[in-house]
């Protein structure tokens, strides 16, 4: 692997192609988890986590599994790292563990899991698979982060509440009241505020593609013309 | 035929083969977390069973001190729980039981109660909920004192008609546009108090092996 690929692979998970406003994989969770910036970014790790593992563990065996057999085969690899992490986590971030209760078995079923397993994995290297899971669940906890941090200040009037679930007692001072004495607004905090919330994020990553496309319109001779084609 | 049989057996046996390494692979690290994971479920427990019972009210060890309640209509559980029993020098000094309110607005709510030797209710806490974020999960005490409503008072105190929401007649507060909640927290406290009230001699007794002991 190197450096332009590195780039390559990084850049699709995070911005190209990210699962969150362009693939539109794995939405359940999305739109489920995204009521706190702690929340999302925790899920989003967790997700990270298993997708890296994932495509470590199955792009050295993908010589080795049948083809007809390979889908089951990646389904009960993908399920053994998701229950892995959920027993560290019920053992050792037990408070996290309550919040995100189902939703972590549930990472089994976030297709964009097995679709970079499918789509990469089984086809490419072990380091570029490991690190096109990673850049990918980073682009969903990016995602992650950024609506629960909407949803968070506009529904409580808070950042970062609930922190000291994942990082212990110390962190409990570290929540930040925006807006003090906040009565709260429900419609961001209910399913519908997620929805609204990501289809605003789209829109955002729409409207800075199209900029960028007018840019290089604007400016035709520039030499980072070829990087974009693919785009 | 054959070369079909032997490229199925081929497909299942690579099946198998990493069925049984994923299965090894979970099997490790259950016992490697499984003790971590109880023990911090216990300590979560007793975290909330402390927080209802005041620690000047026993001397035992509380967690060990338990007795299995089998499903009762009154506390709406469908499966056994565990009563804890707080005793002080010996003397019975108050029971926390877990109990369920069927009937949220979003489902069942379920409530952990520490009632007093003398059926004064020494605390409540709902322990889980769907009830709507920002509207009816008042009943948190996170979100809002309300639940301590519910310290120190009793049957002896409240009949019937007052285990209600003031809207209902009753002597509870509540909060406008959420009275479902309320009115089923209330509703399931007053019925565990009444469970307590019919059961309370056998929720003291002494397990056969703290007989032995004593």
């Amino acid at each position: 692997m190197n450096i332009n690929e590195f780039k390559e692979i990084v850049s699709n998970g995070v911005w190209k192609q990210n699962t969150g406003v362009v693939q539109l994989l794995g939405l359940c969770p999305i739109l489920a988890v995204s009521s706190t910036v702690v929340n999302g970014v925790s899920l989003g790790i967790a997700t990270a986590i298993v997708m890296a593992l994932s495509g470590a563990t199955i792009a050295p065996i993908r010589t080795f599994v049948p083809n007809e057999i390979r889908i089951p085969v990646f389904i009960l690899i993908i399920a053994v790292l998701v229950t892995v992490v959920q027993y560290l986590m019920n053992a050792y971030m037990y408070g996290l563990y309550v919040v995100l209760g189902i939703f972590i078995p549930l990472i089994v079923t976030n297709c964009i899991v097995l679709a970079r397993v499918e789509a990469f994995a089984s086809k490419n290297p072990m380091g570029a698979s490991a690190l096109d899971g990673f850049a990918m669940g980073l682009g969903l906890t990016l995602v992650l982060a950024i609506l629960g941090g909407i949803r968070e200040i506009i529904g409580h009037g808070t950042l970062l509440s609930g922190i000291d679930l994942a990082l212990g007692e110390v962190a409990k001072d570290w929540v930040i009241h925006v807006i003090p004495n906040y009565k709260g607004f429900l419609l961001a905090i209910l399913p519908p505020g997620a929805f609204i919330g990501l289809g605003c994020l789209i829109a955002g990553k729409n409207w800075l593609n199209l900029r960028a496309e007018q840019k290089r319109k604007a400016a035709p001779a520039t030499p980072t013309q070829q990087d974009t084609v693919t785009a | 035929m054959r070369r079909i049989a032997r490229s199925t057996l081929q497909t299942a046996s690579n099946l198998v083969f990493f069925a049984i390494i994923g299965t090894a692979v979970l099997a490790s690290t259950y016992f490697l977390t499984h003790e971590k994971i109880v023990e911090s479920e216990k300590a979560e427990k007793l975290k909330l069973i402390t927080q209802i019972v005041p620690t000047t009210l026993y001397d035992n060890d509380i967690m060990q001190d338990t007795l299995s309640i089998a499903t009762d209509p009154l506390l709406g559980n469908d499966a056994e729980t565990l009563a804890y029993r707080a005793r002080l020098n010996g003397e019975p000094s108050a029971v926390v039981i877990e109990a369920i309110a069927p009937d949220g607005y979003s489902g069942k709510i379920a409530l952990i109660l520490a009632v007093k030797a003398n059926g004064e209710l020494a605390g409540v806490r709902v322990v889980a909920h769907k009830e709507t974020p920002g509207l009816g999960d008042y009943i948190e005490l996170l979100k809002n004192p309300w639940i301590k409503g519910f310290d120190g008072k009793s049957r002896e105190m409240y009949k019937d008609a007052d285990w209600k929401v003031k809207k209902d007649g009753g002597q509870f507060d509540y909060m406008a546009g959420a009275t479902i909640t309320p009115r089923a927290v209330i509703k399931a406290v007053n019925k565990s108090l009444l469970y307590f009230a019919a059961n309370r001699d056998q929720l003291f007794a002494m397990n056969p092996s703290q007989e032995k002991a004593k």
